[in-house]
């Protein structure tokens, strides 16, 4: 992909590290019509996301063509250390992915 | 004879060539992603949703689990939805609009040293209640919110 897909950020407060991450992604649902052709446009959506940092796996969002296109993910964990890498990295039901990394800050 | 042989030939190895198309299309996802409950989110009602996913749709009320999503949202394809639990040993978030033609919009299972904190944005097919089941310690609990969507945005 010649754009990147992913914005992520990641920065800690105390001990808590507080994840911000946007992707690209049209998320159709399947269900929607193409006005022109009145054809159904075909189901194309992330179905699952991954975060991992440490080694450990932090986050599994499973999707449906329900989440809004282009979506915005943001969760929390325990555990991290400052500069320590955080992988986000997601799959769609065509099998298409793509990753991305931030450092903890 | 031998054009029809040739033509044959022709025809099985477009057709094979198509197979693997489909195969790598379809079926290699699902290889990767076994952990996704296809029924889950293809079943149209919440109970059926929950039981596919969780095993069980017995769930209680909880005052620990917040919604924070808007009253009305002008526009159904983007609903800010964040779900905060303060409920010991969080498994997984899961999130429903339950008005939605599929209502399991999304879950969450939360790794190690995960809070009991999601946010995110939703499409709502038209004004219904928002559920989020927390599931911890083997058990259900949820919290709703009636979300009021001027415009759907499920399309169609």
């Amino acid at each position: 992909m010649a754009k990147k897909s992913i914005k992520i950020r990641a920065k800690m407060k105390g001990d808590l590290v507080t994840v911000k991450a946007l992707m690209t992604h049209p998320m159709e649902t399947g269900a929607r019509k193409d006005k022109k052709s009145g054809e159904l446009i075909p189901a194309h959506f992330i179905q699952e996301v991954t975060c991992e940092s440490g080694g450990k796996v932090r986050l599994t969002a499973l999707w449906s063509g329900g989440v809004s296109k282009n979506p915005y993910l943001s969760f929390k964990f325990k555990g991290a250390n400052k500069g320590d890498m955080l992988k986000l990295s997601w799959v769609d039901n065509t099998g298409k992915s793509d990753s991305a990394e931030a450092k903890i800050g | 004879m031998n054009n029809k042989r040739r033509i044959f030939l022709k025809g099985s190895l477009g057709a094979s060539a198509l197979g693997v198309v489909i195969g790598t299309g379809l079926l290699s996802p699902r290889v990767v992603l076994a952990a996704w409950p296809e029924d889950a989110f293809g079943a149209k009602a919440v109970p059926d949703a929950l039981k596919a996913l969780t095993g069980s749709d017995q769930m209680s009320d909880s005052s620990d689990i917040k919604i924070k999503a808007p009253d009305i949202a002008e526009n159904g394809a983007v609903v800010p939805v964040t779900v905060s639990s303060s409920i010991e040993g969080v498994e997984s978030i899961s999130i429903i609009a339950v008005n939605n033609p599929s209502p399991l919009i999304a879950s969450f299972n939360l790794g190690e040293g995960a809070e009991g904190f999601i946010s995110t944005r939703i499409k709502m097919g038209k004004t219904g209640d928002v559920i989020a089941v927390v599931k911890a310690d083997g058990k259900l609990y949820s919290a709703k919110k009636e979300v009021k969507v001027t415009i759907g945005g499920c399309g169609g």
